[in-house]
């Protein structure tokens, strides 16, 4: 039982290093769609990912070791964080070696890389990146750990499989804290996974030099990690959020084969559906100032905020 | 020249081998729990001095032995380079041995008058070994800030043991003192007093402007000691006096304390967000740590005294797991910054730079410290973040809507703090060590002495050590709420060096040695996999691209202020902030110019020297110059105390 459940949590942690670039081409045909655009074939993330594996990697003169082993440590620490949400199922002993905080707290281990790597060259437009981007860390997070602690205090654990347990067996109830929560989630997820309207992957031009700004002195196989690292990392969040608040669809235990593939219809629709709803709110928005963020992501908070404060006046002890 | 080979052969051995003994005892009560105690035959006339050794006191034995363990290592190599100067190396061992001694007796005391004494010769000792480079007015000025600070202190303490030592028939042996049945309200004074008395030594805001102040100019390895060990001493006494001799414990005392603790966790990290100074950063971040250990304390506080002892005791062994861990990862900083002083004569991080590859033993063990103290799983300082957290989001189970509201915003500063902590050694980490060297000096930078990285490394493996092994560590630690407390954890998340379960299984689960070995096996495949198949794919050095501008300079990096730039303008309201933009008269250059002041100074201590200064200025009426008058005062005054007294 153990070595099956072992198993399924390497094979599902697979599916997120397999299927991230998937996802980011889906997103990239959905945007290029909506701005009229043929755009690139929903493969070319892959073709990318294989172009930069077997080009030559160049390193500058001042790089120190730091800067060839953070694209090794960012994308390892993504891919653990990813392993540790349940994506078809589950009680996946995963989820019990890392708890959401953990989660959280391995996503800055590699942001904390990812900004030492930006500033490592010491060229400016890194330092600029990685400036900006641990800006953009310090307000998110605790945004993100408060929509965390509302859903932690509504389950009473921290644990995901709990979380979602929890979400399953109470049906469709319309809980304020969980809109709040939701909302709050989705900003920081716009804001961490570095879209409009906080920041471009698209391009490197210096207003929006956050997460590309960081890369700018990476090529070959490095490069290739750290956007792997970061298609994964918007997979990550989709998961979280589609499987926390929708969860339905999810097989409960591995004893029951038959509604493998019914989990899977479910991850694949809700991605997919998230991913489009991302994608009208990157088409409609604009990119703001760096200046301006700060006040999108306090939203965020606030949100976050009134989604625990709203959970322990209205729902604790009802 | 004698002198300081005996200082060095002898008297910093000592000094190492008194740090052992200590951790030894430390280890030896917390194993086998049971206390010791012992009256000296000496002490004041009709009062002995009484010794108790328990597994608290235990607890913070071991913590002031491994710092000063490793003081002594890196002392060595410190004194050695003062071979040719002018300080006075007699000095230094002296107050250093006294200092080490006060500490040790602070944590051993069981009776109120040789705590004050110890408690006293603590801050004395550590006064003059702020005052050390005293050939510099601004050393000398926070020498005797610090000093006055200490003794404002010292005496609420004091205060707050005669408080409770009136209600035990003016026994002041601390088993009297336990037994002291006191009044709401007294107690509350007492609590009060012994808040203030020991948050003014710990730091604590608004009450920490000393501690930047004086933590940094004093020698490196005994700024190590007075962040790591001085402010845990403050802590035990806190714990001592509050948990353990104050009886009935109240929840309001808790809401104080967390938000206390709330506050000077966020300031200390934003304030020390805007220093350049090596030292008087690391300063700031022991406010933060302080705070969050207070946070601890005020969780468990409100826990226990409305009844949840379970999770009472959950939030006290985070505060003191998180003592342990402030203790070694800002001792291994300070060192840390004090090879570089040692090796670049620099603290300025705006002119280091590139100095991982002039010293990468220094570089490596300096970098764990970062990510411990940045709190990043899997290092130590998570662990204790996120036990606080645990107990934090288990605020559920209290009855009071309000309380349920408080502590839940108390985790998010707590949230807030940690993240801004990474942003903060983000900027130290990659301006001192990553990028180029900002000054000739410090491109000329050698490694560090053997001593100064043995002593690093210590530090740094017991970092490592604390983070990946939380279950035993609890399960010492446990010794310690089973005495003080008489409630212990559950016997599930004790025994158990995989899982680290503090409340129950559903509830939340973290392994650390699985997740470091799973993240070991992963990025060691990845490495050796991109060794492997790609091999035949060139790996070449070229310069730097940078768009393709031209070649980056070291001058052309981001600074230490260019980095919190976007930090300070978002929080801009907290600072005193002066900036401004002036020619230079003789080539007309322009200069920017910026400071960041602490509010403190202007919100609480200005106005209370302002107010000692009006109060000065009426005394000095009595100040006429005549004898009979001051004799005439005299006659006065003891006539009034003979019928007090009377």
């Amino acid at each position: 039982m153990t070595t099956l459940n072992w198993t399924f949590a390497i094979i599902q942690a697979m599916i997120y290093i397999v299927c991230a670039p998937l996802l980011v081409g889906w997103v990239r045909k959905l945007r290029a769609y909506l701005q009229n655009r043929r755009g690139a074939p929903l493969l070319q993330p892959y073709r990318d990912l294989r172009k930069w594996f077997i080009k030559e990697t160049r390193v500058a003169h001042t790089a120190s070791p730091i800067f060839t082993i953070a694209p090794v440590i960012v994308f390892m620490t993504t891919w653990l964080a990813a392993s540790t949400i349940p994506l078809l199922t589950l009680n996946t002993p995963t989820t019990a070696l890392a708890d959401l905080i953990v989660l959280v707290g391995l996503l800055a281990l590699g942001r904390f890389f990812l900004a030492l790597a930006g500033m490592d060259i010491g060229t400016a437009f890194g330092g600029m990146g990685a400036s900006r981007e641990m800006l953009i860390a310090a307000l998110a997070e605790p945004a993100m750990l408060i929509a965390v602690f509302t859903l932690a205090m509504s389950a009473h654990s921290t644990n995901l499989t709990q979380i979602i347990d929890y979400q399953l067996g109470s049906g469709f109830v319309l809980r304020p804290s969980y809109l709040f929560a939701l909302s709050a989630l989705g900003l920081v997820a716009m804001a961490e996974a570095g879209r409009i309207p906080v920041d471009n992957p698209t391009t490197h031009l210096e207003l929006t030099m956050v997460h590309e700004a960081m890369l700018l002195e990476y090529s070959g196989r490095h490069l290739a990690l750290m956007e792997w690292a970061a298609h994964i990392k918007l997979m990550l969040y989709g998961v979280l959020i589609a499987n926390i608040f929708f969860p339905w669809g999810i097989t409960t235990t591995l004893e029951q084969w038959s509604t493998l593939p019914i989990a899977i219809l479910a991850v694949v629709l809700k991605l997919m559906l998230l991913a489009l709803i991302m994608v009208i709110a990157e088409t409609v928005l604009a990119k703001m100032r760096l200046f301006r963020v700060p006040g999108f992501l306090n939203l965020a908070l606030l949100l976050a905020l009134l989604g625990l404060l709203s959970h322990v006046m209205l729902e604790v002890g009802v | 020249m004698r002198w300081r080979r005996t200082i060095r052969t002898i008297a910093l051995p000592l000094f190492t081998l008194a740090g052992v003994a200590a951790v030894t005892s430390g280890f030896m009560v917390l194993i086998h729990p049971d206390s010791f105690s012992l009256i000296l035959p000496f002490g004041l006339p009709w009062h002995n001095w009484h010794i108790r050794l328990d597994a608290l006191a235990g607890l913070f034995l071991i913590i002031v032995g491994i710092l000063s363990i490793a003081a002594g290592i890196h002392g060595r190599s410190y004194v050695h380079s003062l071979e040719r100067g002018a300080e006075s190396v007699v000095a230094l061992g002296g107050f250093s041995a006294l200092f080490l001694m006060g500490m040790l007796l602070v944590i051993l005391a069981d009776d109120a008058l040789l705590f004050m004494i110890a408690w006293e010769l603590m801050s004395l000792a550590s006064y003059f070994l702020v005052a050390f480079q005293h050939e510099y007015a601004a050393n000398r000025r926070a020498a005797f800030l610090y000093l006055l600070m200490a003794h404002i202190g010292g005496l609420l303490i004091l205060i707050s043991f005669g408080v409770l030592a009136a209600f035990a028939d003016s026994q002041f042996t601390f088993t009297a003192l336990r037994t002291a049945e006191l009044s709401p309200l007294w107690a509350s004074i007492a609590f009060t007093l012994a808040l203030i008395g020991f948050g003014m030594k710990a730091g604590l805001v608004p009450l920490h402007a000393w501690l930047p102040e004086a933590h940094p100019v004093a020698p490196s390895h005994i700024s190590a000691l007075m962040s790591g060990a001085m402010l845990k001493v403050a802590v035990y006494g806190f714990v001592r006096s509050v948990f353990d001799l104050n009886g009935e414990l109240q929840w309001q005392w808790g809401v104080v304390v967390l938000f206390i603790g709330s506050i000077s966790a966020l300031m200390g990290v934003l304030y020390a967000l805007m220093q350049h100074d090596l030292k008087r950063l690391l300063a700031y971040h022991s406010v933060e740590n302080l705070g969050i250990i207070f946070i601890g304390l005020g969780l468990s506080l409100l826990f226990l005294a409305t009844g949840h002892y379970g999770l009472g005791t959950l939030a006290l062994l985070a505060a003191l797991y998180h003592s342990i861990n402030h203790a070694l990862f800002k001792g291994l900083l300070f060192l840390g910054a004090g090879a570089i002083l040692h090796s670049t004569h620099e603290r300025d991080l705006e002119q280091m730079g590139g100095l991982l590859r002039r010293m990468p033993w220094t570089g490596l063990w300096f970098l764990i410290g970062c990510l411990s103290i940045s709190a990043l799983p899997p290092f130590n300082g998570f662990i204790s973040e996120w036990l606080t957290f645990q107990a934090a989001l288990s605020a559920w189970q209290l009855e009071s809507g309000v309380l349920r509201s408080v502590i839940p915003i108390a985790a998010a500063v707590l949230a807030l703090t940690g993240a801004l902590a990474a942003a903060c050694f983000v900027k130290v980490y990659a301006v001192a060590f990553l990028g180029q060297a900002r000054s000739r000096h410090v491109r000329r930078a050698r490694p560090a002495p053997k001593g100064m990285r043995v002593a690093q490394g210590l530090l740094a493996i017991l970092c490592i050590v604390l983070g990946v092994l939380p279950g035993p560590t609890l399960a010492l630690l446990n010794q310690i709420s089973a005495q003080l407390l008489g409630h212990g954890l559950p016997a599930t998340s004790i025994n158990n060096w995989l899982w680290l379960i503090p409340i129950s299984n559903t509830t939340a689960s973290y392994s650390a040695p699985l997740l470091v070995f799973a993240l070991t096996l992963t990025i060691a495949a990845l490495l050796w996999l991109l060794q492997r198949r790609f091999i035949r794919v060139r790996q070449r050095r070229c310069d730097a691209w940078d768009c393709g501008f031209i070649p980056p300079n070291a001058q052309m990096q981001y600074s230490a202020t260019g980095f919190a730039q976007p930090i300070r303008r978002v929080f801009g309201g907290l600072f005193m902030i002066e900036e401004s933009l002036n020619t230079r008269s003789s080539d007309g250059s322009w200069r920017y110019q910026l400071r960041v002041g602490d509010r403190a100074w202007g919100l609480f201590y200005l106005p209370l020297v302002h107010a000692v200064e009006a109060a000065a200025r009426r005394v000095v009426r009595l100040q006429s110059g005549n004898v009979r008058v001051y004799l005439g005062w005299t006659l006065a005054t003891l006539l009034l105390l003979l019928w007090l007294v009377s």
